[in-house]
């Protein structure tokens, strides 16, 4: 071989680096998308060990594996690892993925930012996670981080405190990225209101996380000078304020809720017409209502914090804006159910992953109304109730989302279509065992049982049983999903065609399964006819 | 039937049912929100059960029309799909009716919670203040101050593998060794702030939970209709041992309520007399106030945990005295977690358990520590 034939080569859409400097140094927005998806998934299951060990002592009442302040580190980890390692990273993997391809674009804008907000999590995790191992523990005062009790953590306090910062770091370039690409460079044609929904609703995400994810960083810095350099933002004593806190952390809490489900209300909006043989029902409706939900969800923080006494006015205020929220969250399950409504329904496994989403996220959203009255809000809240109500909106409402998706385009991304029988098997398991794992523990909320407690009275020992078995085999269950891509990813199974679904619309399903290393080099256009809405 | 009775019926047959498909024979099945003895409970549960249908209606229309859609339309049935993809008509309408329904439950909360903040006209005042991991309750027209903390029985068997079943203790986790005592058919006034974390003070029948917040009192009310023993818990997390730091409020008529205030206060007189003691006696008080006020964290047998020195054999409990006095009363400069129990103990607790965790587990010191030295240690 000749230079001249080398430097063709190098001309040559298939041509990757080999080896581990493929990841490494990635700048290829689908291999940074894989890095992110099956980090995320490493960390699902990390998580979900946390949760397992929660499970098992709360089996029966008694203390019999953990002592009460490692059971609330299992608590406070299990939740940053599953929202800020398992759901934000899945996110941004599938979005890494999915949407140079579905705007038509050659990569995403910038690819070598694109490499260092994946490159940063390993480090901020490996950071957060190795706070077990020091004096005084893991951080055990709750994900929220409330002061003054998560001041009294040992040597973990720091690097919990600069995990987070890492971790907003990596958003927030995630987050530019998407909003550089969508904006500049999507394909001739492509306009705003002809995107697919699953990027409308990452584009609204990429502005939520640019607003919210500075405000959490300041609020821990924050909490960083308190503990070490003499401050007292919030210190009583110091003439702080141990609320101005939650404030500021709700303020990035409520829309953080948001910036998971979105991506997942996009997700379910691109396959539910798939399988319904159906456009999407009011398209533009949908866009409205994902911002709208994204406007409001600023202005609804302190129904997180009802109980620390607010004036009359304040809860009020925040009770009818919670309310409101109601409103376009309902069109967005009218319009699913309309696009349902007369088609031509089959039910591979990502539609039943996305119904599933529909039932139960509902099921979530009516615990949601009800806590968003104040009055009865002072009884559910920091009860069981509450962790049923967000565990159902998380669970089969985020994840399944998620892993709708997975399955409607692994066979996109890898060329080999999955095993249905194991996705259908993935599918029932997990609904039957999440809804023994989080529908009693309504109960128990509303009898009393309060969260974040590693013992309880005996009354509730039967629904805990109840809720730890579901716990267990929902945790199993989720290893099918990992056997299934391992399955794909090895090339195992029947050749997915270009289209994959025999409905299946959008730019992504116009290029080879799999696609080429580098997808579109000259730009597709777009029409009406053949957008995906 | 009535209809209360109707209701438990329907939901203990739900609950019933579900059970037969775990498998599992249940003695009793919590399900529900408590009705509580108070006009607010009442009012909160009223408006908890109305939400509780009117979402009950909308999810059960709402699943109604997907399940029928998942049945009648799909492929293998031949159906057809329409291509329609857009209503004005039906947009409008499902945006309008909901907000006319969220309306209709907005009238009623707004109600509610205006009647919830009048905390006016109160008849007596308890002030409560949440400490790492006890209540300190005062009453503030009574001149009454007490601490309140998990029942010794409890805090034995919820220790880690302590052998002991849990079902053997009767309200297990939901008794305390100092209940509080308030008259019935009066308009109390509670006020809720903290020492040290956040903590939040919930008596389900009472119809509510308030934080208790370091640098803020909270005001609230509560008027108890009915006399009994009403338990409730801490609801913030507040550390190593938010699950073990109950309330009790015996809830007693007016008249008994004065002869409690009256032998209360009789009690806490003896207690601060300032005597000296004996080493038995020292030993033996001591051996209790470190079962509730220290064991949590050093352990019942001094070792300590993890996070937490051992006190057998350690530096400070066989050292210097007057050092360890000053740790205890008020608190250590070098770790935060370690308290200063001045402001909890009287002399002579303190002066029990410091003589104690000098004398027990092998420490052997013969040190004995009197209440006239702790008040001289006082800052």
């Amino acid at each position: 071989m000749n230079d001249a034939a080398v430097h063709d080569d190098h001309h040559d859409h298939d041509h990757k680096p080999t080896g581990i400097g493929r990841w490494l140094f990635s700048t290829n927005h689908k291999d940074i998308g894989t890095m992110y998806l099956v980090f995320s998934l490493f960390m699902f299951f990390v998580g979900g060990a946390m949760a397992l060990v929660i499970r098992a002592e709360l089996f029966q009442p008694g203390m019999q594996f953990v002592d009460p302040q490692f059971f609330n580190s299992m608590t406070t980890v299990h939740a940053l690892v599953m929202i800020f390692g398992a759901l934000m990273p899945a996110g941004v993997g599938l979005a890494n993925w999915m949407i140079p391809i579905m705007i038509g674009a050659p990569d995403m804008a910038m690819p070598r930012m694109n490499n260092m907000s994946f490159w940063i999590l390993p480090f901020a995790f490996t950071l957060l996670l190795s706070t077990f191992f020091m004096p005084g523990g893991a951080p055990a005062g709750g994900w929220t981080m409330y002061p003054p009790l998560v001041l009294q953590l040992g040597d973990g306090f720091p690097f919990l405190i600069f995990a987070v910062h890492f971790l907003g770091i990596s958003s927030i370039m995630g987050a530019i990225n998407i909003i550089a690409t969508v904006f500049n460079m999507r394909a001739p044609g492509m306009t705003f209101m002809r995107l697919p929904l699953f990027v409308w609703t990452w584009i609204i995400t990429a502005f939520l996380l640019i607003a919210s994810m500075p405000v959490l960083a300041g609020a821990v810095t924050m909490l960083l000078t308190d503990k070490f350099f003499g401050t007292a933002f919030f210190d009583a004593a110091g003439g702080g304020d141990p609320l101005l806190f939650q404030h500021v952390f709700w303020f990035f809490g409520h829309p953080e809720v948001y910036i998971l489900v979105l991506p997942s209300f996009g997700i379910i909006s691109q396959i539910i017409p798939t399988f319904a043989r159906k456009p999407l029902f009011g398209y533009a409706s949908m866009v409205y209502a994902t911002a709208s939900i994204a406007f409001l969800s600023f202005f609804v923080w302190a129904h997180h914090m009802f109980a620390v006494g607010m004036p009359l006015t304040g809860e009020l205020f925040f009770m009818y804006a919670t309310m409101a929220i109601a409103v376009p969250t309902g069109v967005k399950i009218f319009n699913w159910t309309a696009t349902m409504w007369k088609g031509s329904m089959t039910f591979e496994t990502p539609m039943l992953f996305s119904i599933g989403v529909l039932f139960m996220f509902s099921i979530g959203g009516f615990s949601g109304l009800m806590m968003g009255i104040t009055p009865v809000d002072f009884q559910y809240h920091d009860t069981y109730f509450i962790v049923a109500h967000f565990h159902y909106v998380i669970v089969p409402g985020i994840i399944y989302g998620v892993i709708a998706g997975v399955y409607y385009w692994l066979p996109k991304w890898t060329g080999v279509m999955y095993d249905e029988k194991l996705g259908k098997l993935h599918f029932w398991l997990s609904t039957i065992s999440v809804n023994v794992l989080f529908f009693p523990m309504h109960f128990i909320g509303l009898a009393g049982m309060p969260r974040r407690i590693p013992d309880y009275s005996t009354q509730f020992a039967d629904w805990n049983a109840i809720i730890s078995i579901g716990g267990f085999v929902f945790g199993l269950s989720q290893l099918i999903l990992v056997w299934v891509v391992i399955k794909c990813a090895r090339g195992d199974g029947e050749k997915a065609t270009d289209q994959v679904w025999e409905s299946a619309h959008g730019l992504e399903f116009t290029l080879p399964s799999p696609p080429p290393f580098h997808s579109f080099t000259t730009p597709p256009v777009v029409t009406d006819a053949t957008a995906h809405s | 039937m009535s209809v209360d009775k109707l209701k438990r019926t329907v939901l203990g047959l739900i609950a019933v049912s579900l059970f037969f498909v775990s498998g599992v024979v249940l003695a009793e099945y919590p399900l529900n929100l408590t009705e509580g003895v108070t006009p607010t409970s009442q009012k909160v549960y009223d408006l908890h059960m109305t939400i509780f249908y009117i979402v009950t209606v909308i999810g059960i229309a709402v699943f109604a029309v997907m399940t029928w859609s998942i049945f009648h339309h799909r492929k293998s049935k031949g159906a057809v799909p329409a291509q329609f993809h857009h209503s004005t008509f039906a947009e409008i309408t499902w945006t309008i009716i909901p907000i006319l329904i969220l309306v209709g439950m907005a009238i009623p909360a707004t109600k509610t919670l205006v009647f919830m903040e009048q905390t006016g006209d109160a008849e007596m005042t308890l002030k409560v203040t949440g400490y790492q991991w006890k209540w300190k309750y005062d009453y503030l027209d009574e001149d009454i101050s007490f601490f309140s903390s998990l029942a010794a029985a409890d805090n034995e068997a919820r220790q880690l593998n302590s052998g002991i079943d849990p079902s053997t203790i009767e309200n297990y986790l939901k008794n305390v060794d100092n209940p509080i005592v308030l008259p019935v058919d009066t308009k109390i006034r509670i006020l809720t702030t903290a020492a040290d974390v956040i903590h939040s003070w919930w008596v389900p029948d009472l119809g509510w939970k308030r934080d208790a917040i370091p640098g803020y009192i909270n005001d609230n009310w509560t008027y108890i209709e009915e006399p009994g023993v009403y338990r409730g818990k801490c609801t913030e997390l507040c550390g190593k041992d938010h699950g073990f730091m109950p309330i009790v409020v015996h809830a007693v008529s007016k008249e008994d309520y004065v002869t409690w205030v009256a032998e209360k206060k009789a009690e806490q007189a003896a207690a601060s007399s300032g005597k000296d003691m004996t080493m038995a006696e020292l030993m033996e008080k001591g051996k209790t106030v470190y079962g509730t006020n220290c064991a949590a964290c050093h352990m019942p047998n001094g070792e300590g945990g993890a996070a937490f020195p051992a006190l057998a054999g350690s530096a400070i409990a066989t050292g210097d005295v007057a050092n360890h006095v000053d740790i205890v009363v008020n608190g250590s400069k070098n770790n935060p977690m370690m308290q200063a129990f001045g402001q909890q103990l009287n002399d002579a607790d303190l002066a029990a358990v410091i003589t104690y965790e000098r004398n027990a587990w092998g420490n052997d010191t013969g040190d004995m520590v009197q209440p006239s030295d702790v008040k001289a240690a006082r800052k």
